[in-house]
């Protein structure tokens, strides 16, 4: 990153009545941080897909457990990085099925992963077993 | 603070429309799934979604339209979306819904279309 970087960090429990609020701060930051407002929208959808899969399937709907959303920006790149300390599922490892196979089949599996990776320049996920794990995605900015 | 979500069910030419209003995410796409799964046990099978007032929605909004688009289709009717501000169109452009549901501009498009194309056949 280059530059002053500028930091922001949102913990909320993690229940998914709070994905709206998570969705405020991701915009705000967004704003902030100079992105156009379709990429503020994209980042906005990546964040939440990346939150609530953490509430339904590492924290298994467990409310009393904490959800983490760290955003550093600079003028060049916006990182956001979420956080939990549940079971470690690396959403990057759910295989890509056609949009019609997953009908036909009656699943949506997925679809939250594929919606980031779609929207973000860059996704990573690291892991610690018994720690935490991250979902780091990366957006950079383009500037008129 | 909750997310900010209405859901209204009408009859319009004997069409069932299904009107969702604010964000539709992982908190509030079960009260759609709900609505849906009603609206077919009522025995219907002919579903407008009106996404007119939608100002977002997320994979789990997303779900509910795959979920059970199939299992309408097979028994003679369809599930055809209208409405779609820019924003809600990018998302669902962005799993190539297009391929696969009818997506119109307005609600008047999508009773024409049923009346033009009652299933959809690619």
């Amino acid at each position: 990153m280059a530059g002053v970087e500028r930091r922001f960090l949102l913990t909320v429990p993690s229940s998914t009545e709070n994905l709206v609020l998570i969705r405020e701060f991701v915009t705000t930051v967004g704003q902030q941080a100079g992105l156009e407002e379709a990429d503020v929208g994209r980042l906005e959808l990546a964040v939440d897909e990346a939150c609530a899969n953490v509430m339904e399937h590492a924290y298994g709907h467990d409310d009393t457990q904490e959800v983490v959303v760290r955003a550093t920006f600079d003028h060049e790149t916006l990182h956001i990085v979420v956080e939990d300390t549940g079971l470690g599922f690396d959403p990057g490892a759910v295989p890509e099925e056609h949009l019609e196979h997953l009908i036909a089949s009656r699943k949506s599996g997925g679809l939250g992963m594929r919606l980031i990776k779609s929207v973000m320049d860059e996704v990573r996920y690291e892991f610690v077993p018994g720690h935490k794990n991250e979902l780091h995605m990366l957006k950079r900015i383009r500037r008129p | 603070m909750t997310s900010s979500f209405k859901i209204e069910t009408s009859l319009h030419d004997k069409l069932s429309v299904i009107a969702l209003e604010g964000h539709v995410d992982a908190h509030t796409a079960p009260r759609f799934e709900e609505v849906v799964v009603a609206e077919l046990a009522a025995g219907r099978r002919q579903i407008i979604v009106d996404c007119t007032r939608m100002t977002y929605i997320s994979s789990a909004g997303l779900g509910v339209f795959m979920s059970y688009v199939e299992e309408i289709r097979e028994q003679g009717g369809d599930l055809k979306i209208c409405g779609a501000i820019p924003k809600v169109q990018s998302t669902f452009e962005i799993l190539g819904f297009p391929e696969v549901f009818d997506i119109l501009p307005d609600l008047e498009a999508a009773v024409r279309r049923f009346r033009d194309v009652p299933v959809r056949e690619d």
